[in-house]
């Protein structure tokens, strides 16, 4: 799937590296801080928490905005309900707007599905690789 | 002999006798009796207790209704969970009929997934099944079927038409004669002694040695403390319909056979009771 380059994006109040956001537990769900202390770009993480995160490459399907970063370091415990929840988030989309997340353009993994396990089954080249998209694009 | 086929049907046929009791501060205008139901193994609880569901607002006023879930013993029970699953991993080595209580408010946020309608219950079904298949066949089984085949086994499953389902599901349980088995086996591991969700990996049916892998190779493998024992007491026990298959039992055999219909061993790990 052909994505166009773009200029990067401005992000106000955008997700932060996670430097310096307190630290907290992984079910600490809805809370902004944590949302950006569970999800930082792929490229800033340190190596320590290697085995803690894990690198999700996210990408958009049709005409679903496209992220400017696209790889992120995930807390294996991240749910796809709170990653659906940070890319609405960055999308700066409204809340009642649906996102829906697809694994192997296929199938839609359960809100409550951490990542860290589908990273077990379905990750290839060290990163799991997911599709999110506005309506539903794989059955 | 029995044939193993007589198994599927065992499998899809399996009832838990139910006893649904509205929860006490939900406010009725006339008292709520309990209501009984035979709930099948394999479907959904929101797909199956539309009668619960009316039979409790009956009594209730349609300004104190929201949406329905259930709760068994304080815990939430989650309706895209299959019911086999749950009775396993919460109920089990207690008496029967299992008690659920209805609630109409205070929904749990944090616990459960919302269930519009049976749509979100059709969709997180051929989820699972196309997740599956990514583990079996790399999805060539699933998306070679047509539109009509995925609904048929929607509809089989709603309808409680084990031929219907079956027609098509068996295609779903082939594999090239070479392999010996799937690529790997959809499965997943809930303990009903972590808050953790279930263990789900890569795990194959078949060893490099040729050597068909067992239920227990799979344990050791992604659960040892499951198959632990104490003195020589095994000190779990470990749960696929209301059974206890044998640690010895190929791996491959189980997920053709007591695999629920979204085509994923849902193993349950609970404490060995100790009367």
């Amino acid at each position: 799937m052909a994505e166009p380059e773009r200029q990067p994006m401005s992000l106000p109040g955008g997700p932060d590296a996670g430097e310096g956001a307190p630290e907290l537990g992984p079910d600490t769900n809805a809370l902004e801080p944590a949302l950006s202390a569970a999800v930082s770009p792929g490229t800033e993480e340190p190596t320590g928490d290697a085995k803690k995160k894990i690198d999700v490459l996210l990408k958009a399907v049709g005409d679903t905005p496209i992220m400017k970063t696209k790889k992120w370091a995930v807390e294996r415990t991240r749910t796809i309900q709170g990653l659906i929840a940070f890319i609405k988030k960055f999308l700066k989309l409204v809340a009642s707007e649906q996102l829906f997340i697809y694994v192997n353009q296929s199938f839609a993994p359960s809100p409550d599905q951490e990542v860290g396990t589908l990273y077990e089954c379905f990750g290839s080249d060290g990163k799991l690789v997911l599709h999110y998209c506005k309506s539903q694009a794989w059955g | 002999m029995t044939d193993d086929k007589d198994v599927l049907r065992d499998v899809w046929f399996g009832r838990i006798p139910t006893c649904f009791t509205l929860y006490q501060d939900e406010i009725t205008e006339r008292e709520a009796e309990p209501y009984y139901l035979l709930l099948p193994r394999v479907s959904y609880l929101t797909l199956v207790t539309d009668k619960v569901k009316k039979h409790f607002q009956k009594v209730m006023r349609q300004e104190d209704i929201s949406e329905i879930w259930f709760e068994y013993e304080g815990t939430p029970l989650k309706w895209h969970y299959p019911i086999g699953l749950l009775f396993d991993l919460l109920a089990s080595n207690t008496a029967l009929p299992w008690n659920i209580t209805v609630h109409f408010k205070s929904f749990p946020e944090k616990d459960l997934l919302h269930c519009p309608s049976k749509d979100t219950i059709e969709a997180h079904f051929m989820s699972c099944m196309k997740e599956a298949d990514a583990l079996k066949h790399k999805s060539q089984v699933i998306n070679e079927m047509q539109k009509k085949d995925h609904k048929q086994l929607w509809m089989g499953l709603q309808n409680d038409k084990f031929d219907q389902f079956w027609a098509i599901n068996r295609k779903l349980m082939e594999y090239p004669a070479e392999d010996n088995g799937f690529r790997y086996i959809p499965f997943r591991i809930y303990q009903a002694t972590t808050e953790r969700p279930f263990i789900q990996k890569l795990f194959r049916p078949v060893a490099a040695d040729g050597q068909l892998h067992t239920l227990g190779d799979l344990l050791k493998e992604v659960c040892p403390s499951a198959i632990t024992t104490e003195d020589g007491v095994k000190k779990n026990q470990i749960m696929i319909h209301g059974i206890e298959p044998m640690l010895e039992t190929p791996l491959q055999w189980l997920s053709e056979h007591l695999s629920y219909p979204d085509n994923f061993l849902h193993i349950s790990i609970i404490p060995q009771p100790t009367d």
